[in-house]
């Protein structure tokens, strides 16, 4: 049953894309209504899933896709899809459904009267199916294969405005740079299956535990398979091409760019987190928290409210990664979907003030919209407080435990891993503030650009109702119903964490020697409920020990920063205590090192791209002058030597054949004197000839 | 045994030879009626490609073929050449043999589907249209011929006969360097046969067969050692004759495909040839010669491909690299897919080299994939040089809000050519990998061969995006979209990428039991510990 249903889920927006890319156009209102009826309709279905679905429960259904038979030397081949439900996909579906509906119903207006309408909401119905196929799929193949499709739909709609340079290139950026983490993932992808012989996450545990894939292998495929979330959650070093992709219609980064496809890599790290090994999860830590760290610091400086959001969203989705890393696995899936409610109202948000501004992105050409924007100032700020830790908001409880687990980790393993904690709240702070600076500049003070000001009003309802639902939706309470502790509310109990099958000695010391699994593979699809209590029990390892025990001094911490981020916010921008340019001026090289994105672009625009294009110009050299070359110089030989031979032929070998004729001819002149045709002459011959022959017979 | 005769004449003699006679009616109609002549030809081709669906119908899946002639299906065998023995010189016996298995079937289906489209395309031709398609449709055959043929005499003429019509289609039809272009596709590719026909030669004259006893040419039963004389030439395993042979015709069918640094005569031949031509040479010629590698290398020479194993997925690499970075570097479109075409060939290349029944599955299938996909890009290019007369890349943009309905077409072809899953080519890639990966030696070779996937979608979007996005230069401002017939030649290729790519399984459930025949009979006939496989 719950099976049919995510499978309705999933297609309902394939033929939402199907009907509107071919018949879109002849539809009322060119088909909008369709597909976001359908998403809403997703939405009932999927809060239906998850209200069926237990915390320990996983429903699988199996479909053989390929069969090449019976190989010789590997045993059977078979490959199939399959859909799995269980407590991450569950979420994920509410999630991925309730963002999509939210940026249809939001696009109704923002999109109105584009010449490529019906193609929009086309594009948004595959990518939902895209990205519904990544967070219901049992299987890494499956996995790869919407990963890809999400990256097309992601290319498409970040250029859909293609006419201009812009979002060209940006559309190009983001697919190819994702295609770089995609190689490794692939790759990743093979190194599990050759040594498992399966792509399906259970499968694979299962051989993984039974020490099929160990050592440096493990590791390998770990982090290969990171590789993906490296390129689709923007993280270092391949985050470059979020902040251009804000090229792309508002409403497609607050879906794609914010709240699902760049979680995708995270939820593929949540997926595959039981088989990396220590040496992976370090690895996965520290690219998380460099993301975090210098993406916070490039935030501060951006002037484009699109901009700021997105490098603060490559800041979180760094957040959520290292908080994995560190083993924190609750706590980073649970700051994905409560970043996913309050970052998608924030870019809902900013496209409101876009909207209202007439396409004017600049927040220095801002100020003082709070008056005349009201719901869109109280569902910013509302988000705001969210993403910058404020108590009550559910940013507040995800954030916490992310922190915590870092303490946790860093009090664990001890060394340099005290660098985790350290670089994590000061980028804590940082989110405050820069999001504070982003709300004053753009709400408060007086407005810098009186002309477009006067026209600003209220967005219509169809974008405020989804900004209030998501606002709302940033309140702890319906994550937990204690505002300062996440561990007890329902969440933490839906998603416990998991236990790692890889082998005891590629493990952390303190995940050593807790040997049970929660991750059955042999588990065949129950259709039990209830709370499994086991797999609460399990909870208490040294590693939740640890949290626990991080957890109040990690509040106090992020309170801390938190305020002091808000506070300098306030100093600089409200109360105007300090001068911001003249801050600036002061730390003049480090503002510009911000400003420009640590030149990340120029390093690989200017070495890497320049460097490719001339690699392929020497190759096209190589190919006309050097093999090529060598054929048309075989050619050119052949054929002068075959004039040569022909010279040859033509005055020695016929020569010679010439100079017989001419011996022949030379004979033949003086034959020919002979043979005068007088009768006469022919019998003194005969008569001579007989008279010759007499001597000669005679004497023998 | 399955068994398929229409008015007392097999199938496959029936799809071999229709062409043939087609190409009589058309030489016999006159001059004048060239719209006869075109409607003959497509009918011609499409009741050809109309048996190759019958054939497929009774095709059976479960019988394997490779090595063994039970398992082969709609067998025609009979003695075509029979010169009996006299004084010093032995009884010559040479077969009309023809079967098809797993292998050879999709071949053959490809051949029928691009054989119809390729004469759809080729409407637009006006000159001497009577000459062209009596050449087409005699191109046909010989195509059509080499993939059924299971002697190697017979599989040679068709090969050979091949040659002759690409040349005059080429030479004649061709763009302004097409004699250039021709004469080196036809000595190049001489220059091969000739390879191919002292392997052919020698393997005759070192076998007897048990039947007759005679030398013989009939491939399967070249693939049984014991019909091998011994002391003779290519008897026994890995001696140095036997390396040879194979190395000699590695490069016969090295030129086909081409395998660098064998591949020069490509992007000229498809630069000059007309839009038809390219789509055949692409579409079905190159994969001659990976089928010729499958069916006669594999299997005549298993040792020895063991042997070169490791050299072939090198090759694989280089073609896969080398074609794309070349790819990135043109301006001319065509050019550019010629290059890209080299490139994805490596990934047939790389697939087979594992002996690995997903790497040979995979080629197989990115031989029939290859042959969709390269020629939707080909009539695509076909479409644009149509109308603009130009191919240059950079003399173009902001086609896609001129031509919506050609830009669809477009991104279906161009994504498929990278791998995008959802369309066929991904599939026989991503299984190509996998078998090369599971290959321990050649592993890091197929690692770097990953790459080739960043640099496909890096030179197509680039391509997509100076073409098609942006504003759209004044000239331009002419250009209409499709036209109905070119929807008929574009939108059956891309029902069938995207067709196969969500559901691959009527190919690949095609060629599965022969491929697994394939590599157990070359693992079986060799140690696979020469290369540590």
């Amino acid at each position: 049953m719950l099976i049919s249903i995510s499978l309705l889920i999933l297609f309902l927006p394939l033929l939402s894309f199907l009907i509107l890319i071919f018949f879109g156009k002849k539809l009322p209102r060119q088909g909008d209504w369709l597909g976001t009826a359908i998403l809403i309709i997703c939405l009932g279905l999927a809060f239906y899933v998850l209200l069926n679905t237990g915390a320990s429960d996983k429903f699988n259904a199996i479909y053989n896709w390929i069969d090449l038979k019976d190989a010789p030397g590997f045993g059977p081949v078979k490959i199939n899809l399959g859909i799995l439900i269980d407590n991450l996909s569950a979420i994920m579906l509410v999630v991925v459904c309730l963002i999509s509906a939210a940026a249809h119903l939001f696009s109704t207006k923002y999109m109105e009267g584009d010449a490529k309408y019906n193609r929009y909401y086309a594009y948004l119905g595959i990518f939902t199916f895209s990205m519904l196929g990544i967070v219901l799929t049992d299987n890494l193949l499956m996995m790869y294969i919407f990963w890809e499709l999400v990256g097309l739909t992601s290319y498409l709609l970040i250029g859909f405005w293609y006419e201009n340079p812009g979002p060209q290139y940006a559309s190009k950026k983001a697919f190819i740079v994702n295609r770089i983490g995609d190689v490794g993932f692939f790759t990743g992808i093979m190194i599990v299956y050759v040594f498992t012989k399966s792509f399906t996450f259970s499968e694979i545990f299962a051989a993984i535990e039974a020490g099929q894939l160990t050592g440096g292998w493990l590791t390998a495929a770990g982090i290969l398979i990171f590789c993906g979330a490296i390129g689709k959650s923007a993280q270092f070093p391949l985050h470059v091409w979020l902040p251009d992709a804000m090229e792309g219609p508002t409403p497609v980064s607050a879906l794609i760019h914010a709240a699902t496809m760049v979680a995708a890599g995270v939820y593929l790290v949540t997926r595959t987190f039981p088989m990396m090994s220590a040496s992976a999860l370090t690895f996965i830590a520290y690219i998380g928290l460099i993301t975090a760290f210098i993406s916070a610091t490039i935030a501060i400086t951006q002037n484009d409210i699109k901009k700021v959001l997105a490098y603060s969203t490559v800041s979180q989705l760094g957040f959520m990664i290292m908080a994995l890393g560190v083993g924190a696995y609750t706590a980073g899936f649970f700051h994905l979907v409560t970043h996913a409610a309050f970052k998608a109202c924030l870019f809902l948000g900013a496209g409101s003030v876009i909207y209202g501004m007439h396409h004017e992105q600049d927040i220095r050409n801002m100020g003082g919209l709070k008056k005349k924007m009201r719901i869109t100032y109280l569902t910013f700020l509302m988000a705001t407080m969210a993403l910058s830790g404020v108590p009550l908001t559910s940013g507040f409880l995800s954030k916490d435990s992310i922190l915590a687990g870092t303490m946790a980790f860093a009090g664990l393993t001890g060394g340099f891993n005290y660098i985790i904690p350290i670089l994590a709240f000061l980028s804590a702070g940082m989110t405050a503030f820069y999001m504070f600076r982003l709300v004053f500049l753009t709400f408060h003070g007086e407005p810098k650009n009186k002309e477009k000001f006067d026209h600003v009003k209220e967005s219509p309802l169809p974008m405020t109702i989804p900004l209030i639902v998501l606002s709302v939706l940033s309140f702890f309470v319906f994550f937990s119903y204690n505002p300062i502790d996440a561990n007890i509310g329902w969440f933490a109990k839906y998603v416990p964490a998991v236990q790692t099958v890889v082998p005891e000695a590629q493990r952390f010391d303190f995940q050593k020697g807790t040997t049970e699994h929660i991750v059955n593979a042999e588990s065949p699809a129950s259709e039990t409920h209830g709370e499994n209590p086991a797999a609460v029990e399990e909870n208490h390892s040294a590693f939740t020990e640890a949290v626990h025990h991080a957890h109040y001094p990690a509040m106090g911490l992020s309170l801390f920063v938190a305020g002091m981020g808000i506070l300098l916010a306030f100093a600089f921008y409200k109360w105007k205590k300090f001068s911001a340019d003249a801050v600036a001026e002061k730390i003049k090289p480090l503002y510009t090192f911000s400003l420009n994105k640590w030149y990340f672009d120029e390093f690989y625009e200017g070495v890497i791209v320049k460097g490719l294009l001339m690699l392929t110009q020497a190759f096209r050299w190589f190919d006309n002058k050097v093999v090529d070359g060598v054929v048309n110089g075989a050619a050119y030989v052949t054929e002068r030597s075959s004039s040569g031979t022909g010279k040859f032929d033509n005055s020695f070998v016929d020569g010679l054949v010439n100079l017989i004729g001419s011996v022949v001819m030379f004979f033949g002149l003086i034959f020919r004197k002979i043979q005068t045709g007088r009768i006469q002459t022919y019998l003194a011959y005969v008569l001579f000839g007989i008279i010759l022959f007499y001597f000669i017979f005679r004497t023998m | 045994m399955h068994e398929l005769k229409i008015l007392g004449v097999g199938i496959l003699s029936w799809i071999t030879f229709l062409p043939v006679l087609g190409m009589i009616i058309v030489l016999m109609l006159p001059k004048e009626k060239e719209k006869t002549v075109k409607w003959t030809a497509l009918g011609i081709t499409l009741l050809q490609f109309v048996l190759c669906i019958v054939l497929w119908m009774n095709f059976d899946n479960t019988l394997a073929g490779i090595n063994k002639i039970e398992g082969f299906q709609f067998i025609e065998k009979f003695t075509w050449i029979d010169v009996p023995g006299f004084a010093w010189t032995n009884r010559v016996v040479i077969e009309y043999f023809m079967a098809v298995d797993g292998l050879s079937m999709p071949m053959v289906l490809l051949t029928g589907f691009i054989g119809v489209i390729a004469t759809i395309s080729s409407f637009s031709i006006n000159k001497s249209i009577k000459g062209y398609m009596a050449l087409l449709l005699l191109l046909n055959t010989g195509m059509m011929g080499t993939f059924v043929s299971l002697d190697f005499f017979l599989f040679f003429v068709f090969w050979e006969i091949m040659l002759l019509p690409m040349y005059f289609l080429i030479g004649v039809w061709g763009g302004p360097r097409r004699i250039y272009a021709a004469i080196k596709f036809f000595l190049y590719t001489l220059f091969g046969s000739a390879f191919i026909l002292i392997v052919m030669l020698a393997l005759y004259f070192s076998s007897k067969d048990p039947t007759t006893g005679a030398h013989t040419f009939n491939v399967i039963s070249l693939m049984d050692p014991a019909n091998l004389l011994p002391g003779s030439l290519l008897a026994g395993s890995l001696t140095t004759a036997r390396l040879l042979a194979y190395a000699a015709l590695f490069i016969g069918f090295a030129i086909k495909v081409p395998i660098f640094p064998f591949h020069t005569w490509l992007p000229d031949a498809h630069v000059e040839a007309p839009t038809a031509i390219s789509v055949i040479l692409a579409g079905v010629l190159l994969k001659m010669g990976t089928y010729g590698m499958l069916r006669m290398s594999y299997g005549l020479f298993p040792e020895a491909m063991v042997y070169f194993g490791y050299a072939l997925a090198v090759f694989g690499m280089i073609n896969i690299i080398y074609g794309s970075l070349c790819a990135m570097a043109q301006k001319d479109f065509k050019k550019l897919i010629a290059y890209s075409s080299i490139a994805h060939m490596g990934y047939v290349v790389l697939g087979m080299s594992s002996l690995t029944t997903q790497g040979i599955s995979g080629a197989i299938f990115q031989m029939f994939n290859h042959g969709t996909i390269t020629a939707m890009l080909f009539l695509i290019v076909g479409v644009i040089y149509d109308r603009a007369h130009t191919r240059n890349v950079d003399e173009f943009g902001g086609l896609a809000n001129k031509m919506p309905k050609y830009f669809g077409l477009v991104i279906i072809g161009f994504f498929a050519s990278m791998g995008l899953p959802g369309l066929s080519g991904f599939i026989s890639e991503a299984l190509a990998f996998l078998g090369a990966f599971s290959v321990e030696p050649i592993r890091v070779i197929t690692i770097i061969s990953t790459l080739g996937i960043v640099l496909t979608a890096a030179y197509m979007l680039w391509t997509l995006q100076r073409m098609f996005f942006g504003t759209l230069p004044e000239k331009w401002s002419g250009l209409t979209d499709l036209t109905a017939r070119e929807y008929f030649m574009l939108v059956p290729l891309a029902v069938v990428v995207i067709f196969l790519g969500v559901y691959p399984s009527p190919i690949l459930n095609m060629m599965a039991t022969s491929v697994n025949q394939l590599v157990d009979f070359v693992s079986k006939s060799t140690s696979l510990t020469i290369m540590g496989w």
